[in-house]
């Protein structure tokens, strides 16, 4: 039925941006371990080759930005859902300039742009789940409750509820859509509480899928009208237990193969 | 007989005059407005009318319209009632036409928001059902859309992609672009869901939103909380407040209760008989039985009366006549916005003069000239419509949001609350409490056997629930009293252990019980209890938390010869309560509280059984198969219809005097000081609980009075120390049910937000007529066949019981009775609070 809320709809195009050489001494980081600028560059070219090549995606890349060293997480840009894009108002006030050239490109995607506006909004996208009918948003150190509720303003259709994210940078830090009715949960603490409160707060019912570590549980869903359901996922040597975890979930999941990992 | 003349505003603008008889119930009026729209499938449907505070307020079938309306203004309204969940699933397109007249309403008036697109998609297929295929040579056709309104917003930008949409529809009939209409509008999250405004108990504004789902909290429109329904174990409304009492999650050990003020005890009365009648059509299989069977109620005996959304499923199903013809326009509105513009003429549908040419997407539909669309053809259209929706997205962003959309939304809702109403004095406010206080006294201790302790005047009880939040707030209701009844919950508990042995025997009297004839039963059992409470010393062996006591043997003897006196008081209360029923049920908005349980399954959450409660779905299954009203809650029997269901004969005795109450004063200081003693005794022993499944005989003994199986039953077993919970039965595999029952109680619980503890113990220090809070349930669950959705649970719960008896101290305990797979039962108890005077808190569990 084709309604307007079609769930995921399908994934024609992929935005990625490039990593900037400030990223290694200026972003923004939650650990102090070193980053290995090379490697980085090495995965994403990685990332995008999958997108492009294995996956059919039109990719958009954004050149890198030096002046902002987190340019390359553009999830937390934007949210965009049906033919709006929102754009965000990152919490990190050194982010805020990462929105323009997001702005751009989207606006040559044909989307509607909506802008936050409200200076005392802020909205990370990282703290967006849309699981396909309705919103999650991390009330979390970047997201506040005046981004939440214009992103709720944003895409009126939807049940737009908050979840308050204790521990961690983001909501997804811990989560993601593995499929439709599929939430792929971490499983610490704080993790398996947030997903407690999803389930509390919707009127729908989703399956989860838990994995060892949190971090795997990013992963990105797609539904390709040429591919079906793919799922991105960390690689085995980075987390094997995690990937181990999504492969069966993915065999039992769907039916045609969608496992697409990043090396 | 005097004739009214009623105006009833129908969901197309029009008007609907008709007579009535003065005193005509609002059922009347609603049937004669439904024969004229020609419609049966009427149960999603009601009338509402404006209160004096200009409250849209639902027209109650059962009552008398004169007595509601309090106004001479014969003024009604015509909307949907409950929203169904899923509109293709109702039988007839007129029925859904309706549907979709309201929803075209609250779409336009921004009741029900939605985003630029969507707005779009509804309207376009609003002008399908209602004017037929596009007219290309219409000449100006964005004139025409521009006079109707879709939106709250609508601009020039929304009409013209809703005349886009519009031509990609071409070939639908009217039936389908309605069917449509209702997919896409059903499932925008606020649909069906009605708003009240609300403070949480932290004084900040939230709205609470009732729907098919249960209850919803949001703050600033983002959703902050949900309660469905198989969550909540009770509704209630106390002046402006409004309580829902949670069941416990996973890793909670008690229920809470939240709660919220609203502006005034209108709102919240209001809140919670839309609670009440949401609850009762989306979730029951049938309404509750009709209130005047309760004759324990204080407050508000309101009750949904008409039929659920399973009858009305059901009885839709028998629709048998030919799809009535009915003029799908909303021509009447359209003219009227019109007012002598270019009337357009309603193509007929699939003219064939079909322009789309310049419409790649419409070309799959070039060739319909047959009005006769496959569905599958439909459903091709509709996706050329997504692709349709992506060429409109170069179109300008939605005009920016619309802050004050969720107000609009109030103001047409039912809910909406004056200022003005704000100001209840606080005279008034104390006069209410007062009052209710007073009903408290003079009902519930008359009408439960509970009067035997009598409540202090001044009711410094006051129950505190820490506001219901924090998870460990577990919600005992503490009273103030003086004494410590603790032994009385022991005692009772013990009782509750169920004896697989004897069960087999009485399983089918007590499960009879539960049905009908249980009523009288239960009924029986309400009024004896305080005899029961005495006359039952724990019985050693028994399984229980706490009270095993040896000692009890004596302390028993004892208390059997005042059984019988106190067996005689019983009754006689018994007999006063339905004339004070009366009296007080002389309606009135003096309703200052009410409650309301959901349901029984509900208790079950009391097990702390993690896979029943994982297993919501399967669980609201099951709850759904029974019967609601067995269960008797004596402390909070307000709200409980079934149970208080009396003997027609027995009602009639009524003419005794409630006055009763001096001798059963006497009598019970007897008691109490009775109870005293056995709690000293119990209290030593407390600490060993036993199970000796065996020798636990699980009698009740009831008042002769209680004639009844369960009687029979209990005296076959009896035995001296059994104790005669009124709690009927252990389950064995056999038809479902549930029962859930608790013994007398002096009716003083009220959780109050704003007190708190230290509150409490100055006034627990007063040396007065001791307050005797004691609430039992016990649920007995029985699956009946395992088949079908069973996924193979591990255990079936049979009895579940928590305990909570209110004085000095205060004592909590959960019994759980499984049956487990070799037909083994098992009985565990799950948690046991113990409150002391000093507000010392004990946490077992076991």
């Amino acid at each position: 039925m084709a309604g307007l809320m079609a769930g995921f709809g399908h994934y024609t195009h992929a935005v990625v941006r490039g990593i900037p050489a400030s990223l290694a001494k200026e972003a923004l980081r939650s650990s102090q371990t070193e980053v290995d600028l090379a490697k980085a560059v090495k995965e994403q070219e990685a990332y995008v080759e999958v997108l492009r090549t294995r996956l059919g995606l039109e990719v958009v890349e954004l050149p890198a930005d030096e002046s902002l060293p987190d340019c390359v997480f553009v999830e937390d840009a934007a949210v965009v859902c049906g033919d709006t894009a929102l754009i965000t108002r990152p919490g990190a006030e050194s982010r805020r300039g990462e929105t323009e050239a997001m702005k751009g490109a989207l606006k040559d995607l044909n989307l509607n742009i909506v802008e936050m506006t409200d200076e005392n909004a802020t909205l990370d996208g990282g703290d967006v789940l849309f699981t396909g009918r309705e919103f999650f948003v991390g009330l979390s150190k970047r997201t506040n409750q005046r981004g939440a509720e214009i992103l709720a303003d944003a895409f009126k259709d939807y049940a737009v509820s908050t979840v308050p994210v204790l521990e961690g940078l983001h909501l997804k830090s811990f989560c993601s859509m593995g499929g439709p009715g599929l939430i792929v949960i971490g499983s610490s603490e704080p993790a398996q509480k947030a997903l407690k409160i999803m389930q509390q707060m919707s009127d729908h019912r989703y399956d989860k899928l838990t994995v060892p570590d949190d971090l795997a549980a990013n992963c990105i869903y797609m539904n390709l009208p040429s591919k079906g359901h793919v799922l991105l996922h960390c690689t085995a040597e980075e987390f094997p237990e995690s990937a181990k975890e999504s492969l069966n979930a993915c065999s039992s999941q769907f039916a045609s193969p969608c496992r697409v990992f990043i090396s | 007989m005097k004739l009214v003349v009623c105006h009833v505003t129908l969901l197309d603008g029009t008007d609907f005059t008709c007579e009535v008889e003065k005193r005509a119930k609002g059922q009347y009026l609603f049937f004669k407005v439904c024969e004229h729209l020609n419609l049966l499938e009427k149960d999603y449907f009601g009338l509402t009318y404006k209160d004096n505070h200009d409250q849209k307020c639902w027209l109650d079938p059962t009552k008398e319209i004169k007595r509601q309306i309090r106004s001479n203004n014969w003024q009604f309204a015509f909307n949907v009632k409950f929203y169904p969940p899923d509109p293709s699933l109702l039988t007839e397109d007129i029925t859904r036409y309706l549907l979709c007249l309201q929803l075209r309403e609250d779409v336009a008036s921004g009741r029900l928001p939605c985003s630029f697109v969507t707005h779009a998609l509804l309207g376009s297929y609003t002008l399908q059902a209602e004017i037929g295929d596009y007219e290309p040579d219409q000449p100006r056709p964005l004139d025409f859309i521009s006079q109707l309104t879709f939106a709250p917003n609508q601009n020039k930008e929304m009409e013209e992609k809703i005349l886009e949409l519009y031509k990609s529809h071409r070939g639908m009939t009217p039936a389908q672009a309605d069917t449509q209409f209702l997919e896409n509008a059903k499932k925008l999250s606020m649909y069906g869901v009605d708003l009240h405004h609300a403070k949480d108990s932290e004084g900040v504004d939230i709205m609470l939103g009732v729907c098919a789902n249960g209850l919803l909290v949001y703050k600033d429109r983002l959703r902050i909380n949900r309660f469905a329904w198989p969550k909540i174990l009770k509704i209630s409304y106390k002046r402006n407040n409004f309580y829902i009492k949670i069941r416990p999650g996973e890793t909670e050990q008690f229920e809470s209760t939240v709660g919220f003020k609203l502006e005034n005890h209108r709102a919240a009365k209001r809140l919670w008989k839309v609670c009440v009648e949401n609850h009762s059509f989306f979730r029951l299989n049938a309404p509750e039985p009709p209130t005047k069977a309760r004759f324990l109620t204080l407050g508000s005996k309101f009750r949904y009366s008409g039929r659920t959304q399973a009858q009305t499923r059901m009885a839709s199903s028998l629709i048998d006549r030919p799809a009535p013809s009915f003029e799908r326009t909303s021509s009447k509105r359209i003219s009227r916005s019109l007012d002598g513009a270019p009337m357009i003429s309603i193509t007929e549908a699939g003219r064939e003069s079909a322009e789309n040419g310049r419409e790649p997407h419409l070309e799959l539909h070039s060739d319909s000239k047959d009005h006769d669309k496959t569905q599958e053809e439909v459903l091709k259209h509709q996706a050329s419509i997504s692709q349709l929706k992506r060429s409109f997205m170069e179109a300008p962003p939605p005009s920016p949001p619309q802050p004050n959309q969720w107000e609009k939304r109030l103001t047409s809702s039912p809910a909406t609350i004056r200022l003005q109403q704000q100001q209840v004095s606080l005279a008034e406010e104390i006069a209410s409490v007062l009052f209710s206080r007073h009903t408290d006294i003079g009902l519930d201790s008359t009408a439960k056997a509970a009067c035997i302790f009598p409540e202090p005047p001044l009711d410094a009880v006051k129950t505190t629930s820490s506001a219901a939040t924090s998870s460990s707030a577990a919600v005992c209701s503490f009273s103030a009293p003086q004494r410590p009844l603790a032994t009385l919950s022991t005692a009772l508990s013990a009782t509750e252990v169920s004896v697989p042995q004897t069960e087999a025997a009485t399983a089918d009297n007590a499960i009879s019980d539960t049905k009908e004839p249980a009523k009288t039963t239960e009924v029986e059992i309400e009024e004896t209890v305080v005899v029961q409470e005495i006359s039952r010393a724990p019985k050693p062996g028994l399984v229980t938390v706490a009270a095993s006591t040896p000692a009890a043997p004596s302390a028993e003897q004892e208390m059997r010869e005042q059984e019988v006196e106190v067996q005689e008081e019983a009754v006689v209360v018994e007999e006063a309560k339905p004339r004070k029923e009366e009296s007080i049920s002389s309606e009135s908005e003096s309703e200052e509280e009410a409650e309301y349980h959901p349901y029984l399954p509900v208790s079950i959450s009391h097990t702390q059984i993690p896979e029943e409660k994982e297993e919501e779905e399967e669980q609201e299954k099951q709850e759904e198969d029974k019967t609601p009203e067995l269960q008797v809650l004596a402390s909070d029997a307000s709200s409980l219809p079934a149970e208080v269901i009396q003997p027609a004969e027995e009602t009639r005795r009524e003419e005794v005097e409630s006055k009763k109450e001096d001798n059963t004063e006497t009598e019970k200081t007897t008691n109490a000081e009775e109870e005293k003693e056995v709690e000293r005794e119990t209290e030593e022993s407390t600490d060993d609980p036993m199970v000796t499944p065996d020798e636990a005989p699980n009698g009740l003994t009831l008042p002769e009075e209680g004639v009844t199986v369960m009687d029979a039953r209990a005296e076959e077993e009896e035995e001296p120390k059994m104790n005669g919970e009124p709690s009927l039965t252990e389950a064995e595999p056999l038809p479902q049910v549930i029962c859930c029952s608790e013994p007398p109680v002096v009716k003083t619980e009220m959780v109050t937000i704003s007190d708190t503890f230290a509150a409490q113990k100055t006034e627990i220090a007063t040396k007065e007529v001791p307050i005797v809070h004691t609430e039992t349930k016990t649920i007995t669950y029985e699956a009946a066949q395992l088949d079908g959705n069973g996924d193979g649970e591990p255990g079936v719960l049979m009895t579940a019981q928590t305990i909570t008896s209110e004085s000095l101290c205060t004592t909590t305990t959960t019994h759980i009775t499984k049956t487990l797979k070799g037909g083994l039962s098992e009985t565990r108890i799950e948690k046991r609070i113990v409150i002391t005077g000093d507000c010392d808190i004990d946490h077992d569990q076991s």
